[in-house]
């Protein structure tokens, strides 16, 4: 198994506050992880650190795309992680409100593609042939992802579930091969959890993508992930298997406090 | 019970309204025969004005949430009306063919004077239409947009003055200069946005008057720049009312250039980063798009549009100062953007065409006039803040 993300000794100071501190943390090709913690723990610190919107005060993360060579990201623009294939959902859902659905998809082709100011007043054969195939395999997303029907709505009028399903399929259009996805069952129904359950196992399966993702449903973390890893006070104090973590007591303590008889 | 609160609330309405215009309508200080003349009738006029459009006043804004609530369900009306005029056939071509004749006929129909009020607005709809890609579609709140206008049109005075180049030669070289200073302002306000972008390019616009205003030896400071070439077609020379019909011409050719260019850009992969942006930056910076470079574009290709017509005002006054350059009128065609409707073609045309030649047709209210148009504005922001016609996103079907 090749890994695919290695974040050696990663910290994050915002003034005297030490919000990540000395995190280690991998992820393989072809796994779910998951990365939980109390409220506070430094889970989405380490999404922004690790996608560029925040720069580490120390430590490295290296990615290894398939097929490609070992890389240090630290200090890279948000768009140029992207481009290098990790993208990320948002915690509170930041679609382009007043963008069709499909529009929204088609943002994220833009690193995959190159047509200029030139090229869109000319719209010669290129740019046609470009567009058509955006707009081709954006509405493919969509039609896996499952919400192919509403392609013209404005994001805004989507209902919420929708919403956090077309975040994953404008992530998706970029061509990742690691996904990173914050909160993504966070507001949803049990129902529609299931369903995101099913959507992001079928992910992994039939795009090869990989997955890291933090979540609070405890149901949805046990049944999808492969391997979690628990944060408190922005460091790593476990990780393991769903049943490994399950048992842990420093992770039970972490989440319901000091035991009153130990 | 509700009809009873209604009229109590309007009545409170028409007392405010009363004390406010109380010194000015009611009291009236003769100094000459020394005596304060009570005009109380004034006030009655007033009372009862504003009770009854205060009535008005509510059911405008009723029907107005009533509509946001509506397509918010996604079931509107109006918005659906523009969008199948534009895009069915039997609408779209009659409509178009209709304009056309307008337009051709026009300058043949009316005086010189229509024909120039004319070309000023069609000049306004193609700044617009320019500002609208920095402001509409990056939302990159743009208030020195000016400065490019003055840099096209001192490009031209200057290089006819020490050259004698005409105005087809430098029509491009205005469009460069002003995608240069484009692309010079854009740098320093990359990292800024919202109000802290709207000061700095404030300042800008400001920088650039000054500079002309005060460098006497390069651009003759107040005194500007007289004589001018008008546009020459082939070496030439026209009457002044056959220049002025070809003005009008050259700026319905460059209108129609505009409208296809931006409506190009705005379906393209660089108009939906401009869009994204506006949306959301930081989600758009993590979906892969350079905001530096999305930003720039816009700034930039904004500018060049201004360049352009700064040319084409010089060509058409024949005399320019510093004074055509100050910040009303960055806010007249940021008005024009704004009032028409953010990031729509349509709207900025209409919007250019009402703010434009509204002022000029109601000079027989000479002195009501700039009262009205205050009003216009005021009225269209509460009861439309979306603009006159608000951004449509194209559609796209699939048969599957």
């Amino acid at each position: 198994m090749n890994t695919i993300l290695e974040v050696k000794d990663l910290s994050m100071d915002f003034g005297g506050l030490r919000a990540l501190d000395h995190l280690d943390l991998n992820v393989v090709e072809g796994e779910i992880a998951a990365i939980i913690g109390p409220n506070g723990a430094g889970k989405t610190t380490f999404f922004n650190c690790i996608t560029g919107i925040y720069n580490p005060t120390e430590g490295e993360i290296l990615i290894s795309p398939p097929g490609k060579k070992r890389k240090k990201i630290n200090g890279l623009k948000p768009n140029r992680v992207t481009k290098k294939g990790m993208a990320r959902t948002f915690q509170n859902i930041r679609l382009f409100s007043n963008m069709t659905v499909l529009e929204n998809v088609m943002i994220g082709r833009h690193c995959r593609t190159s047509s200029g100011i030139v090229g869109a007043i000319l719209r010669g054969r290129s740019t046609i042939k470009e567009e058509k195939d955006v707009v081709d395999f954006s509405y493919n997303i969509l039609k896996k992802t499952g919400i192919s029907h509403l392609v013209n709505e404005f994001a805004k009028n989507l209902p919420y579930g929708a919403q956090r399903r077309l975040e994953i399929a404008r992530a998706m259009a970029t061509e990742p091969f690691l996904l990173l996805l914050d909160e993504p069952a966070a507001g949803m129904n049990p129902r529609e959890t299931r369903e995101l359950d099913e959507l992001i196992t079928r992910l992994r399966d039939e795009d090869n993508v990989s997955i890291l993702m933090i979540e609070h449903d405890m149901k949805l973390v046990m049944s999808l992930s492969d391997r979690i890893f628990v944060m408190d006070y922005g460091r790593k104090i476990a990780q393991g298997t769903p049943s490994d973590i399950i048992n842990n007591p420093v992770v039970i303590k972490a989440y319901l406090g000091e035991d009153i008889d130990a | 019970m509700i009809k009873a609160q209604e009229i109590k609330k309007s009545f409170l309405v028409s007392l405010w309204f009363m004390f406010l215009t109380f010194p000015i309508m009611v009291i009236r200080v003769n100094p000459i025969e020394k005596f304060v003349e009570w005009r109380w009738k004034n006030m009655l006029v007033v009372g009862i004005g504003s009770f009854l459009l205060s009535f008005v006043w509510r059911y405008m804004l009723k029907k107005k949430e009533a509509g946001e609530k509506r397509a918010e369900t996604g079931e509107s009306g109006k918005t659906f009306l523009i969008q199948r005029i534009l895009e069915e056939r039997r609408f779209y071509i009659p409509l178009v063919t209709g304009l056309t004749i307008i337009a051709v006929a026009f300058p043949f129909i009316f005086s010189m004077y229509q024909t120039s009020i004319m070309t000023t607005a069609l000049m306004y709809i193609v700044l617009g239409l320019g500002l609208n890609i920095v402001v509409g579609l990056a939302g990159l709140l743009d208030l020195g947009y000016v400065a490019f206008y003055a840099v096209g049109a001192y490009s031209y005075a200057l290089l006819n003055y020490h050259f004698g180049l005409g105005f087809w030669s430098v029509l491009p070289i205005g469009a460069v200069l002003g995608f240069i200073f484009g692309v010079l302002l854009g740098f320093p306000v990359l990292r800024l946005q919202g109000d802290y972008l709207a000061i700095v390019t404030l300042g800008f616009g400001e920088i650039i008057r000054l500079v002309l205003e005060n460098w006497n030896e390069f651009s003759f400071g107040p005194s500007g720049i007289a004589n001018i070439d008008r546009p020459g077609f082939f070496g030439i020379q026209f009457s002044l009312q056959t220049a002025s019909i070809y003005l009008y011409f050259l700026m319905i050719g460059l209108v129609i250039f505009t409208i296809i260019v931006v409506n190009r850009l705005q379906n393209s992969r660089i108009g939906r980063a401009w869009i994204a942006l506006r949306e959301d930056e930081t989600a758009c910076q993590a979906m892969g798009i350079d905001k530096t470079r999305t930003k720039l574009r816009a700034f930039a290709l904004g500018a060049t549009w201004a360049g352009m017509v700064g040319v084409i005002f010089a060509a058409k006054t024949t005399f320019i100062n510093p004074a055509s350059f100050t910040f009303l009128e960055s806010a007249m065609i940021l008005s024009i953007v704004v009032l028409g409707g953010m990031g729509s073609i349509l709207g900025v045309i209409i919007g250019a065409l009402i703010l434009i030649l509204l002022p000029e047709y109601l000079r027989a209210f000479s002195d009501y006039r700039m009262l009205l148009f205050g009003a216009i504005m005021v009225i269209m922001m509460v009861f439309r803040p979306q603009g006159i016609i608000a951004n449509i996103r194209r559609t796209y079907k699939f048969n599957e």
